[in-house]
């Protein structure tokens, strides 16, 4: 077992169990908290990956934004009264049932597929690469996002804002 | 000159569309618009005219106007001797009589309205005169046709004008529509409506043009049925036997368009287009087109003379009197005689013209119609007289009066191609002479027999207008009796006196080269030389035998009306029936008024009555079927269609509400729907996998 | 030696636990909190794709950066909402949340 298989291995046991642990508790403080281990671990992988930008930009955005805008949002709203009331509806069950199944199947497809051998040697990592692509053919894509956080900025603000 | 020919029938237009949006406007000047139109395009028309007699060569302009595949109809104009010289007559006859209505339409609350209509006569006429082909002909005839409709009317608060121009339309109409036919037969058989490729094709002789077509009994060829069919225009307009009856009626119109239209121009037009025809009459097999234009001339000459002898109304035996010229006219063309018919049709403008505006003087003066109430006007209206005397010698046809000249050629023609003709037609001109001399003699001579202060009649067509208006020419109350016309009205009469006098002098044999006269020279017919008819030379028996018939005819009027030693009605007691019968028109008129109009009402009032009890009740029956139809339409709508569309409806409602408890309004529950159906998705393609 | 199923194992299992949250928790936040774990599964798919199958033209680190982009904008708009929804409602649970049901 070398690093990388190591590496891959904590991160991902780092990934899953802040997931379950998302998903799991009943403090919403707790989950939005246990986010942050789990997006962390998803950058690690990226670098395993040889995505270093992404990895930076998943930082950045999920970890420093989005996280923070959560616990925001929680302390705003209840708070941590999550201990009070009752946190999960009645299809407990019935979405288990559906997400191992979903799961299952897709092991199923997985397994199925003949991957080949891996791939051989990486080239060297260009970030400017993602900036070409943005730029060149996927330059429609870009700018529809950016017309995307333009209008749900301007949108978050409207619905967010006190009334008078 | 002649490239600038387009240019003559322009001018009047114009002045038509000034006078028609401007006029109420310009009032009492509207005519100096309309007389500069016309001078203008008589500088244009006397000079293409002079180019001509100079020897210029025949000119022709034409473009496409509409083409359809191989056969192109094209418009354009046409400059040759016979179009230069009618343009040159008709800018002349109809400048001056503009000049004359100034004076004699004075005071008229429509004054523009009528210069208008001239001015759009005028150019119909012109454009007529000028048109290259059929169709642009058509279309001034077509005009002129509805400016002689307006122009008898004119008058038109009054029922016999009113009359009169609907039986002048109807009647040309039926001439017209014969024509239009002939037309369509032509470009049938040529593809084409153009002068010069018809005249070429019928020259050559088209395939289609000599086939026969069976009528009846009959075999008659294409090209001559066409030619016939063509020849009912001129028989309308013209005012040919059997279509004549109008042109007397349209007496109702005011004087000056007797003169310009119903003597000069457009009855002429008729002449005018048989002349511009000619080939297509002419390269008939055996000239049998012109055969029947002969004989219909020389019947319509003798009737129209033989009726004018027992009318009293001035501008009536006057209007008989040119149909019976008209007559004259067709016969010199039929009996191959085309410059003497032609020649007569422009000498007859200037003394027609002429006499008509003389007429309308007299009537000016006299306020009434009647000759037998006029009488010894000679002496109160002598320019009247001394120029209504030059334009009767004219028409009588004594020497060296225009008329002489231009009628001794047809009697000419006549007597060296059909004999019987001749005579008729010498019988005819003895005739001419009889009328006028009796239509003189009871105007200008004897004593006079009218009231002493003429009141203005609201029924008389001159005085309707201007009852009660007084101008400064109108002063009765300071003459007794008649008075003599304005400068502006007798001027005009001195100038085509001149003319009637003059205009036949080209006729004199020697005036042109070998002998012949000068107008022989001028307008010819190609046709002739190549068939090899040769125009016979002037004969001194002939034309002093045709001096003797005028002569004779104005000895026997002089007799009967001027010295009175056979009363005239002595005459009429001697004649018996035929009094009555010239009288009443041959009762042409009267059998026309209860077979056509009385049987046209006929079988209005019995097409009325089908339409009322047979066709009305077939649609009422259609219509009671159908609310049958409808009511049980309805019931099946009511009970079947909103049935059904009722059933759909309380099935989408049952469906609804069986489906309603699974839309729970919980995001959670639909997503998990979604996520079960993603894997039931994924299941089946596995499966299928 | 770690592949390409390895990832796509573990993105699985990621995607797994977010449709679950999704599924199950009442709370809004709590819901979008969910989501943010599928997202992140997904992206993850994509750079483990970009890496074993697309190595040059890094067509996957594209979709990966639109996609976290908007889930920021999916945060922002969400999360509004939830504060308005709970200034008016007094709640944050989606099953009180029920003004759409007929």
């Amino acid at each position: 077992m070398n690093a990388e298989a190591l590496a891959f291995c904590a991160l991902a046991a780092m990934v899953l169990v802040g997931g379950a642990l998302v998903v799991y508790s009943r403090n919403l403080v707790h989950a939005a908290v246990s986010l942050v281990p789990t997006l962390l671990g998803v950058a690690g992988l990226y670098v395993l990956l040889h995505a270093e930008f992404v990895a930076a930009i998943q930082i950045l955005i999920y970890v420093g934004a989005i996280t923070v805008l959560i616990l925001f949002v929680i302390l705003l709203t209840e708070g941590a009264t999550g201990l009070r009331v009752r946190q999960r509806n009645e299809q407990v069950p019935l979405a288990l049932g559906v997400c191992g199944a979903l799961v299952a199947l897709l092991w199923v497809v997985l397994l199925r597929v003949p991957w080949g051998p891996a791939a051989g040697p990486l080239p060297p990592y260009n970030p400017g690469a993602v900036g070409r692509s943005f730029l060149m053919p996927y330059v429609l894509a870009f700018e529809v996002t950016s017309l995307v956080i333009l209008a749900s900025l301007v949108g978050a603000i409207v619905i967010a804002r006190r009334e008078e | 000159m002649a490239r600038l020919a387009w240019l003559i029938p322009l001018f009047p237009l114009a002045s038509y569309g000034i006078l028609a949006f401007r006029g109420r406007v310009l009032g009492e000047r509207a005519p100096y618009v309309a007389i500069a139109a016309m001078a203008v395009s008589a500088v244009l028309a006397w000079g293409t005219f002079l180019e001509q007699v100079l020897g210029a060569p025949p000119f022709v302009w034409r473009a496409a106007w509409a083409v359809g595949g191989e056969r192109v109809i094209t418009v354009g104009y046409t400059v040759d001797s016979l179009s230069s010289i009618t343009v040159a007559m008709i800018t002349l006859v109809g400048g001056l009589i503009f000049v004359y209505s100034v004076g004699y339409m004075h005071g008229d609350p429509y004054y523009a309205r009528f210069f208008a209509f001239l001015s759009l006569f005028c150019a119909g006429m012109l454009t007529m005169v000028l048109a290259n082909s059929f169709l642009l002909m058509l279309i001034g005839w077509e005009v002129i046709g509805l400016c002689s409709y307006l122009l008898i009317g004119f008058y038109f608060r009054r029922r016999s004008a009113n009359l009169a121009q609907m039986k002048a339309f109807l009647t040309t109409r039926v001439g017209d529509t014969l024509m239009l036919v002939g037309i369509m037969a032509l470009f049938w058989q040529f593809g084409t409506v153009d002068y010069q490729t018809v005249f070429e094709a019928v020259h050559k002789g088209a395939e289609k043009a000599s086939a026969a077509v069976r009528l009846g009994p009959w075999e008659i060829p294409v090209v001559t049925l066409t030619a016939l069919l063509i020849f009912g225009g001129p028989i309308g307009k013209s005012g040919q036997f059997p279509l004549h009856v109008w042109l007397p009626d349209a007496m109702e119109g005011p004087t000056p368009v007797s003169a310009l239209i119903h003597a000069a121009t457009m009855v002429a037009a008729g002449v005018y287009l048989v002349g511009r025809a000619y080939p297509l009459f002419f390269f008939t097999p055996h000239h049998e087109a012109l055969t029947w234009v002969a004989w219909v001339g020389t019947v319509t000459a003798l009737m129209a003379g033989l009726i004018a002898l027992a009318q009293d109304d001035i501008k009536r035996v006057l209007a008989y009197s040119t149909i019976s010229q008209l007559g004259f006219m067709m016969a010199g063309l039929g009996v191959l005689g085309y410059t003497a018919g032609l020649f007569h049709l422009l000498t007859h403008a200037f003394f027609k013209a002429l006499l008509f505006l003389a007429a309308g003087s007299v009537i000016h003066a006299v306020r009434t119609n009647n000759i037998k109430e006029m009488g010894g006007l000679w002496r109160s209206m002598p320019v009247t007289f001394w120029t209504f005397l030059a334009g009767f010698l004219a028409l009588a046809g004594v020497f060296p009066f225009a008329g002489f000249w231009s009628k001794d050629e047809i009697l000419l023609e006549a007597y060296h191609h059909d004999p019987a003709i001749y005579t008729l037609l010498t019988a005819a001109a003895f005739l001419t002479a009889l009328y006028m001399s009796r239509l003189v003699a009871y105007a200008f001579f004897g004593r006079y027999r009218g009231p002493e202060h003429p009141e203005p009649d609201p029924w008389l067509p001159e005085d309707y207008a201007r009852a009660g208006v007084h101008g400064p020419h109108h002063g009765h109350e300071a003459h007794r009796g008649p008075h003599e016309s304005p400068p502006v009205m007798t001027v005009p009469l001195m100038v085509l006196a001149f003319f009637a006098l003059v205009a036949g002098f080209v006729g004199i044999p020697g005036t042109g080269p070998e002998g012949g006269s000068w107008i022989h020279h001028f307008l010819k017919f190609e046709g002739f030389e190549e068939a090899g008819i040769h125009a016979p030379s002037f004969s001194w028996p002939l034309a002093l035998r045709s001096l003797a018939v005028a002569l004779a005819g104005i000895g026997v009027a002089w007799v009967v009306y001027g010295v009175r030693w056979v009363r005239s009605d002595q005459v009429r007691a001697w004649v018996g029936p035929l009094y009555p019968f010239l009288r009443n028109r041959m009762y042409i008129d009267t059998v026309y008024a209860w077979v056509f109009v009385r049987g046209g009402l006929a079988l209005a009032a019995g097409l009325r009555w089908f339409d009322v009890h047979g066709v009305d009740g077939l649609v009422n029956l259609v219509g009671g079927v159908t609310v049958l139809v409808s009511r049980l339409h309805r019931l099946f709508d009511t009970y079947v269609v909103d049935g059904l569309v009722n059933l759909i409806g309380w099935l989408t409602r049952g469906l609804g509400m069986l489906l309603r408890p699974l839309q729970t309004g919980r995001a959670y529950h639909y997503i998990l729907v979604a996520a079960a159906g993603l894997v039931i998705i994924v299941v089946v393609s596995l499966w299928r996998l | 030696m770690i592949g390409l199923p390895h990832y796509l194992v573990l993105s699985s299992l990621l995607f797994g636990m977010g449709l679950f949250g999704v599924l199950t928790r009442r709370n809004a936040v709590a819901i979008l909190m969910g989501i943010e774990l599928m997202l992140n599964a997904a992206n993850l798919n994509f750079v483990a794709f970009t890496k074993f199958v697309d190595p040059t033209f890094v067509r996957g680190h594209v979709a990966a950066l639109v996609i976290i982009t908007l889930a920021a904008c999916e945060a922002a708009v969400g999360l509004a909402l939830i504060i308005n929804a709970y200034r008016h409602l007094e709640t944050v649970n989606v099953d009180q949340v029920n003004l759409l049901k007929g």
